[in-house]
């Protein structure tokens, strides 16, 4: 069976047969932007239109509707999904973590009914500063529970302990980042996705302190 | 954190050019060398090979061409006392040599430390025993093996495992004398010869994986622990075939993330654990059924596939590694590609990489083509593409093997039964005859069983055989046209399909807008604005590559090492780029050699690293607009672009193409001399066998035979005789009006060698060199002498004459070489080659004149009065040098060793001291040679050499030397009064006969000169075979001869009796 068969059969959409390099290029200059695949029926005009109505703030959709469990035997761990990749999920369920998963627009009183060890904010797409419910979320459980945040979670992490984040020229998105843990002076290679970052001056007099540095530009803070 | 206790490195090269260790180590040690300088520490070099960029002054603040030898690297350290050496840089005889200069305790003695990778690491990666034993260690899986000493430990082995087994000799380069045995008879001749080519006298047998795929990874480790993969790379031979012999692609196609992360993973564990603190090349072999992995082998510095990685990845693992080496960390050094992001950082790939080996078996025809562990090629080229298609066909015709195209040479029918041999048993062409089996109809399974070879690639063939069969049905169909460019297909294999001229479908494609585009090696598929300039065409939509708008100058380089076009030429291409950027132009250079300081991209304004073939190069150039291009230094590939470029309108800088055409076209050569009164042999040109045989007759023997069609001395041979020169025309030539045959008077004498450089008015000469062998042996493999010793001021004065002559009348514009034949008084022209040649960068070092420079500087309109240069020949220096060749007969089975017109040699060395013989003694030890104050020498030569072999044997005999000979050579030396012990010829019975006593290392040399076609002469290969494969020195010219014996009598003292 080839790829395209493949693919067919199980109705997943593909692309292929594009300068790839000419499109990676246009997301370096321009930054972060929207796009589509779609197929040759649709014209442009369609397809701008679909773009522009697909709105900034996707978490609504993408962030899980409902309270699902994936259980095993370690430590209570919510997570919040703001857009959350199965990877993590497979990452806790490794360390035999007992996870309950939780929408984004959670209460804290509905979090905190499920007496949890640790709470991680999920990563997902979008701009920290659309979800200024979750900031407030966030910020009932500091210094009760420890909070632990990747992409968007450690950025809405940082805005409730009042730093501030701002849009990456370029967004960091492959395998092999370097970021430099500072307290060992060693660099680790990291696989990154994220567009926002943590303002490096914004840590500056705070009981916050930056832990981990991206090599190329340097970026971490630790609560 | 760079170190401040050391203020001084020495850096060992890696000698001269053989198979198994090219150019590769010219371009690492040139960026080691630059990379310590660049940090502020003062960097000693040595290095025996001339022809390469790492010996030139500019590289390292000394620089040393001298033997790689305990002898002379001791001295060197005793005289500039080191705080350091680099071992890592040049191979494996600079690490051999480094283990050896420790146990000599001179390091110590000097408090020299050994940089990058520690002693004992080199002697866990290097000794088989102690590998294994880490690598138990460390729990990591190594194929079931042992050591053996001798034969019956080998047995014992085979015992217990079974054949197949592969059988390596520890400390041998590229696999020397190892090989896969199936039976008891492979095992014992593999074996035995194995022990003998081991400098420790082991072999390391080993259960036979063949069949894994076969993966490497070139990681690298600094002094914080910090580790990546550079690049991952994948045999597309499984394992079973020597992986320089193999074709190699990056970044694995094949693993899934599961292996790939698995095997990246034991890569960082064992860098990590023998503390490397530089570039490791880490082999590995996995089951393609399961999860089973092997460590195959491990390399503890930087190698050619660290090369191919750098090219691949634009990773410059030399420089990273040397500066490592002297404690920076990777999280200090800055990635040269980005700019701006750290070398701590692995590589994205955005497109497939192919390597092809380049073999030499168009100049070996005799030779053993089969592939195995032992490796054969002497060359690679690489190819880039965004398809595996594409990458796979720039490949193939990068190669200059006059293959475009997935497919055999010829159109030859090819049954089942030859397509299923040749690709179950690997030649050097089993890729191509794979392509012919699919075009065939046979099954891709069946060629999987047959081959091994992953379906992914097989696929991949399919998929080109698919597409030529559809080009095929459908002419001039414009989206297949591009499909097939996207596919990498050529114009030349496209035309051909479609029956219509290559410059028609160049033609259809412009006016269609199918033209490629040019993309940046960047080592971040995009991800960073980068600013390496550093690009390979393909056919997609966004180019990159930007003209400047500065006027620039193209050069064209040399393609893939091979024997008669080796390193000095890209050394050359280099020097050329200097040149025309200190005149103020933007110097571009195109080549597809992944080994060579050219394609290094931080040489050039900008590096295109495309195949040299007339389409790709004129791609370039259409997007460059280039005010000319020059095809001077880039060997013969460049000079047979030039008239295809020409016809293209491309202006050709530097000699004309008519006046080109004036030294290579024999009929208007001769009229040039003639008008200029300048003699050659006199010669005719005959077109059947009593013409011929008229001719000779006229002209009297000895002549010099050879077919007009042919070049670069092939089948071209001195017959003393009439009946020699009837079995000539009936076997090797076949004379016909269309096939000319040329005879020209053979002249004894001596062979005389000048490089010069004109300007059209004046003829700049920086030296005359004499060759040692006479006339007949190609002048490459000769052992060249600067200044002269033989000839007198007169015979000077005319050659000097004749050169200016000679380039006054050909109109040349930089470089000259000439070749004439000296008889007494008489000087005589025999060749012209008006391009750079081989001793450029060998009359460069001698004479600190920059040749390739200065001649690129006149090709771009300068006159040498404005360059501020002499002309005339140059007044000799001090001292005497010589170039003497390296042969790698010992990887290439069942070739004829002895010297002839046909070049045979793989490298080069230089020695100089004061004295003829102190030269030839380091130019001999530097080519690998070792000399004994006593022993025995073998003399066994032709009737017609006796006369003079006698005067040799006397003076072995008066120095002490013990002659042996066989029965003809023994009577004839005692009826001398020479005494000889007589030894069995090699069919006679008896108890030991010659072979016996080569093979048991009873004599320390060896002298054989040829009769030729008869039952001797095969006698006379064997014994040369023998002596070759157990390392004894074979010399078959007697002018070698004679200087093998000043040497030794330089040595040492006759003694001989009074009265």
């Amino acid at each position: 069976m080839t790829l395209d068969e493949y693919c067919r059969e199980k109705d997943i959409p593909g692309i292929k047969g594009i300068d790839t390099r000419k499109l990676t290029r246009m997301i370096r200059k321009s930054g972060t932007v929207k796009g589509l695949i779609c197929d040759g029926n649709m014209t442009d005009v369609e397809a701008l239109r679909k773009i522009s109505d697909t709105p900034e703030n996707i978490t609504e959709i993408i962030s899980t509707k409902q309270i699902y469990p994936s259980p095993g035997r370690g430590h209570r761990i919510v997570i919040i999904d703001f857009g959350m990749k199965h990877g993590i999920l497979r990452n806790f369920t490794r360390r035999d973590c007992n996870i309950i998963v939780m929408p984004h627009h959670v209460s804290g009183k509905e979090v905190f009914n499920q007496h949890p060890d640790g709470i991680v904010l999920s990563g997902g797409p979008g701009n920290p500063y659309d979800l200024p419910y979750a900031v407030e979320l966030i910020k009932e459980f500091l210094g009760k529970v420890p909070v632990f945040g990747i992409g968007l979670g450690h950025q809405l992490l940082a805005i409730a302990c009042s730093l501030s984040v701002e849009k990456m020229q370029t967004g960091h998105r492959s395998t092999s980042h370097p970021v430099k843990e500072l307290v060992s002076d060693k660099v680790l290679l990291t696989s990154q996705n994220h567009g926002y970052t943590v303002i490096k001056e914004s840590v500056e007099n705070t009981e916050m302190e930056i832990t981990h540095l991206s090599l190329h530009d340097g970026r971490g803070v630790k609560t | 954190m760079k170190r401040t206790d050391i203020e001084s490195v020495l850096v060992i090269g890696s000698g001269p050019i053989v198979i198994g260790q090219a150019a590769e180590f010219d371009y690492a040690g040139t960026q080691a060398c630059l990379a310590l300088k660049e940090e502020g520490y003062r960097v000693i070099l040595v290095n025996s090979n001339p022809a390469t960029i790492m010996t030139d002054t500019e590289i390292a603040d000394v620089v040393y061409i001298e033997p790689l030898t305990v002898e002379f690297v001791e001295k060197i350290i005793r005289k500039e006392q080191p705080d350091a050496l680099l071992p890592t840089l040049g191979g494996q005889t600079a690490l051999n040599l480094a283990v050896e200069l420790a146990k000599t305790g001179i390091l110590d003695e000097y408090g020299v430390e050994i940089l990058g990778t520690k002693l004992e690491t080199i002697e866990k990666a290097e000794d088989r025993n102690l590998f294994r034993g880490l690598m138990k260690e460390i729990n990591e899986p190594v194929p079931e093996s042992k050591i053996a000493h001798n034969l019956e430990e080998a047995f014992d082995f085979v015992e217990e495992t079974g054949y197949p087994v592969i059988v390596r000799p520890a400390f041998t380069l590229g696999g020397t004398g190892g090989g896969i045995c199936e039976n008891e008879e492979e095992l014992t001749e593999i074996v035995k010869n194995g022990l003998k080519m081991s400098p420790v006298r082991q072999v390391l047998l080993e259960r036979s994986i063949k069949g894994y795929k076969e993966i490497e990874f070139e990681v690298i480790r600094d002094a914080k622990d910090q580790a990546i993969v550079v690049c991952s790379m994948e045999n597309i031979d499984p394992v079973g075939i020597h992986t320089g012999d193999s074709i190699v692609v990056a970044p694995c196609q094949t693993l899934t993330d599961r292996e790939y992360q698995m095997l990246r993973n034991v890569s960082l564990k064992i860098i990590r654990t023998l503390e490397i603190e530089g570039g490791c090349n880490v082999q590995l072999a996995l089951n393609p059924d399961s999860f089973e992995y092997y460590i195959i082998e491990v390399n503890p510095r930087v190698s050619r596939s660290s090369a191919l990685a750098s090219k691949a990845t634009g990773f410059p693992i030399a420089k990273i590694a040397s500066k490592i080496a002297v404690g920076l960390t990777l999280d200090e050094i800055i990635n040269p590609v980005t700019g701006t992001t750290f070398a701590m950082y692995e590589p994205a790939l955005d497109y497939i990489v192919t390597k092809m080996p380049r073999f030499p078996f168009d100049k070996f025809e005799s030779a053993n083509r089969s592939l195995g562990t032992q490796m054969k090629a002497t060359g690679e080229v690489m190819a880039i593409g965004r398809t595996f298609e594409e990458s796979f066909l720039k490949a193939v015709r990068s190669l200059e093997a006059n293959i475009y195209h997935l497919e055999l040479d010829d159109e030859e029918e090819r049954t089942p039964e030859l397509l299923e041999e040749r690709i179950k048993n690997a030649r050097d062409d089993r890729i191509f005859y794979i392509g012919e089996a699919l075009r065939q109809g046979i099954p891709l399974d069946t060629v999987h069983d047959w081959s091994g070879i992953d379906r992914f690639f097989l696929l991949r063939f399919n998929n080109i055989i698919n597409l030529e069969k559809e080009l095929k049905e459908n002419k001039n169909d414009l989206t297949l046209l591009r499909k097939a460019k996207e596919r990498g297909f050529s114009d030349k294999t496209i035309a051909k399909l479609w029956k219509i001229p290559e410059i028609e479908i160049y033609r259809l494609r412009k006016a269609n807008g199918i033209m490629p585009v040019y993309k940046m090696v960047d080592t971040c598929a995009g991800e960073f604005e980068a600013v390496s300039p550093y690009f390979y065409g393909t056919y997609e939509e966004k180019n990159e590559s930007v003209p400047s708008g500065r006027e620039s100058i193209v050069v064209i380089g040399s393609g893939p090492i091979r024997i008669g076009q080796g390193v000095e030429f890209d050394y050359a291409t280099v020097h050329s780029v200097k040149a025309i950027q200190e005149a103020g132009y933007e110097a571009i250079i195109i080549n597809n050699n992944p080994e060579t300081v050219s394609t290094d991209f931080s040489i050039s304004d900008k590096l295109y690293f495309e195949p040299l073939t007339i389409e790709d190069v004129m791609h370039v150039i259409e997007t460059e607009k280039p005010k000319g291009v020059i095809v001077q230094f880039g060997g013969q590939t460049a000079i047979n672009l030039a008239s295809q470029l020409a016809e293209h309108g491309v202006e050709i800088l530097g000699t004309r193409l008519e006046d080109v055409d004036r030294a290579e076209n024999r009929k208007l050569f001769e009229k040039t001399l003639k008008e200029n009164d300048i003699p050659q042999p006199t010669g005719s040109t005959a077109l059947s066998t009593g013409e011929a045989v008229h001719i000779a007759k006229e002209i009297g023997y000895p002549v010099l035979v050879r077919p007009s069609y042919v070049l670069g001395g092939r089948a071209m041979e001195i017959v003393s005789g009439e009946k020699e020169l009837l079995h000539y025309m009936k076997h090797a030539v076949k004379a016909s009006p269309d096939q000319p045959v040329l005879i020209d008077r053979y002249i004894t004498g001596k062979e005389i060698e000048v490089d010069a450089i004109s300007d059209g008015e004046n003829v700049l000469i920086p030296g005359i060199m004499e060759h040692i062998e006479r006339a007949g042996v190609h002048s490459g493999d000769s052992i060249a002498v600067y200044p002269p010793q033989n000839i007198t001021e007169n015979v000077k004065r005319r050659i000097v004459e004749y050169t200016v002559k000679l380039a006054k009348a050909l109109n040349i514009k930089g470089l000259i070489n000439i070749q004439y034949v000296v008889d007494k008084e008489d000087v005589y022209v025999i060749e012209v080659n008006p391009r750079s040649s081989r001793t450029v960068p060998f009359m460069s070092k001698i004479t600190n004149i920059p040749m390739a420079k200065i001649a690129t500087k006149v090709i771009l309109g300068k006159t040498l009065e404005e360059l501020n240069v002499p002309t005339g020949l140059v007044p000799e220096k001090d001292g005497v040098y010589v170039k003497v060749p390296v042969f790698s007969f010992a990887k290439l089975k069942n070739v004829d060793i002895s010297l002839g017109p046909e070049m045979k040699s793989t490298g080069e060395v230089m020695g100089k001291d004061r004295t003829l013989e102190k030269a030839l003694y380091k130019g001999l030890v530097a080519s690998g040679m070792k000399f004994y104050h006593h022993g025995s020498v073998i003399i066994t030569v032709a009737d017609k050499d006796k006369k003079e072999a006698s005067k040799i044997a006397k003076r072995f005999h008066q120095i002490g030397y013990k002659i042996l000979a066989t029965k003809g050579t023994a009577n004839y030396l005692k009826n001398k009064g020479i005494p000889a012990e007589q030894v069995n010829k090699v069919k006679e019975p008896g108890s030991k006969n010659l072979l016996d006593m080569i093979r048991n290392g009873e004599a320390r040399l060896v002298i054989n000169t040829m009769t030729k076609g008869r039952e001797i002469e095969r006698d006379g290969f064997r014994i040369r075979r023998e002596s070759v494969e157990n390392a004894v020195p074979c010399l078959t010219s007697l002018d070698t001869a004679w200087a093998a014996l000043k040497v030794l009598e330089s040595l040492g003292f006759s003694v001989e009796s009074i009265g």
